[in-house]
């Protein structure tokens, strides 16, 4: 028997289908779930999210949120996500040098733009990095400024 | 003579109406598109946070769980969180909603406060001489999160500190372009709500009464996070839900007016015929007579 699996951002349905397991990226540390798991409900950090179904897997890049477990579903609700296939890696790329900059030019802490712009580093660089280990039939492009970025897929 | 001159007038003036409303009801047609589209893209998020909500809620022993989820025994008074449009033009969007939150709350034993969304609102409620605890208007066109989340926030404050014993949400839900229904919701303290979702299948799963969830990290730290926010984020969906109903009540409106106004110019326009041809008439007629005379 399968776990139903579904995925929303605050902006969009990102994934549904069944699974056969799901693993977390829960704060306390990575989680598998499984079919007929007990209730559960836990924040979860930045991270990846896998999920297998027959052999298949499908690699999610998840912004934090929280995820909710009932015996047959999986709730993942993400403050942002995304299938790591879908990753626009030169836009990530170009968004992390954005941030980079904008925090070496050194801005007063704890301002509103101080935090967004660490938030969106953190989650341009978890994006790259999951596009990079993750992503099916890209042997690993070393820069991804150029071309590489949007060919890739085996 | 003069009758053929004020239906002129008149005709033209019926135009300009019709011209204006087509204008208007063009113009609402793109934006309750893009109001719909907003409120698709969030709604697939917040249904499921509802959900969530609803089965912390239906946990053993809810009262002690979160104070936003504990019954008080007695109501001394509520408030209720009313969504309306910054304007008119609208046919009876705003005077519906109105109305319908006033019958709602009508034979409540508790007094009742609110908290207005849109300048309509808040002005039709100081005429009919309501308690209002605070009033957001001028939304932006496109409200993001961060745009209502004070909203969330008074209605979670009035609770916790006691004041207000039970929230409301009311809205305009909507369902078609052509169907909005007012809509009230319990927001706080949140109801376990039979057979809403997928309640029933978790009851059948669980062992007994006592399946309450695992948290981690720990239960005050994830209900604190979750509960405050995903309350806000109702508030959030039904502004959205709002926003598509005003603009397609708008639209609607303007259709009608646009109708009414062609016709109207239609009819104008034979009335205007028939007093010009009167005229020539009665001219032939004098001539005819004149001649008739000078024959004679």
């Amino acid at each position: 028997m399968p776990i139903r699996c579904e995925i929303v951002s605050q902006d969009r349905m990102v994934w549904e289908g069944d699974a056969d397991i799901v693993i977390i990226p829960g704060t306390e540390g990575e989680m598998g779930i499984l079919p007929r798991h007990a209730p559960l409900l836990s924040t979860m950090k930045f991270g990846i999210l896998k999920v297998r179904t027959q052999g298949r897997e499908e690699v999610f890049a998840i912004s934090g949120g929280i995820v909710e477990v009932q015996p047959d579903i999986v709730t993942v609700l993400a403050d942002a996500a995304e299938n790591v296939e879908e990753i626009d890696v030169a836009r990530a790329e170009a968004a992390r040098q954005r941030a980079e900059e904008f925090l070496k030019a050194g801005p007063p802490p704890d301002t509103d733009a101080y935090l967004a712009m660490e938030a969106a580093l953190r989650r341009s660089n978890l994006r790259l990095e999951a596009a990079r280990r993750y992503r099916r039939g890209v042997s690993r492009p070393t820069d991804y400024g150029e071309g590489g970025s949007t060919t890739g897929r085996g | 003579m003069s009758s053929a001159r004020e239906a002129r007038l008149r005709i033209r003036s019926v135009k300009n109406i019709a011209q204006l409303t087509r204008a208007l009801q063009a113009v609402s047609a793109s934006k309750v598109r893009k109001a719909m589209q907003a409120m698709m893209n969030t709604r697939p998020y917040a249904t499921k946070a509802w959900q969530v909500l609803t089965h912390i809620a239906g946990q053993p022993g809810r009262n002690s769980l979160h104070p936003l989820l504990a019954k008080r025994d007695q109501v001394n008074a509520r408030l209720v969180v009313l969504i309306t449009g910054d304007r008119g033009l609208a046919g009876a969007y705003n005077t519906n909603i109105v109305r319908f939150a006033v019958q709602q709350f009508e034979n409540s034993q508790a007094p009742v406060q609110f908290i207005t969304v849109g300048r309509k609102g808040r002005d039709q409620m100081l005429r009919r001489r309501k308690n209002i605890l605070a009033e957001f208007s001028n939304l932006p066109a496109a409200p993001t999160f961060a745009d209502v989340s004070a909203i969330g926030r008074l209605a979670v404050d009035e609770f916790l500190s006691g004041r207000v014993d039970e929230v409301y949400l009311v809205y305009t839900d909507f369902v078609s372009m052509a169907k909005q229904t007012p809509t009230v919701k319990k927001l706080l303290p949140l109801e376990f709500a039979e057979g809403e979702g997928r309640v029933e299948s978790f009851a059948e799963h669980a062992q007994g009464p006592a399946a309450a969830y695992i948290y981690e990290p720990g239960q005050i730290e994830i209900l604190d996070e979750i509960v405050p926010r995903f309350t806000a984020l109702q508030v959030f969906q039904a502004v959205l839900e709002s926003l598509a109903s005003e603009h397609a009540a708008r639209m609607v409106a303007m259709k009608n007016a646009t109708d009414a106004a062609t016709e109207l110019a239609g009819a104008l326009q034979l009335e205007y015929n028939k007093a010009r041809q009167q005229s020539i008439t009665n001219e032939m007629l004098d001539i005819a007579g004149g001649a008739e005379a000078l024959r004679s």
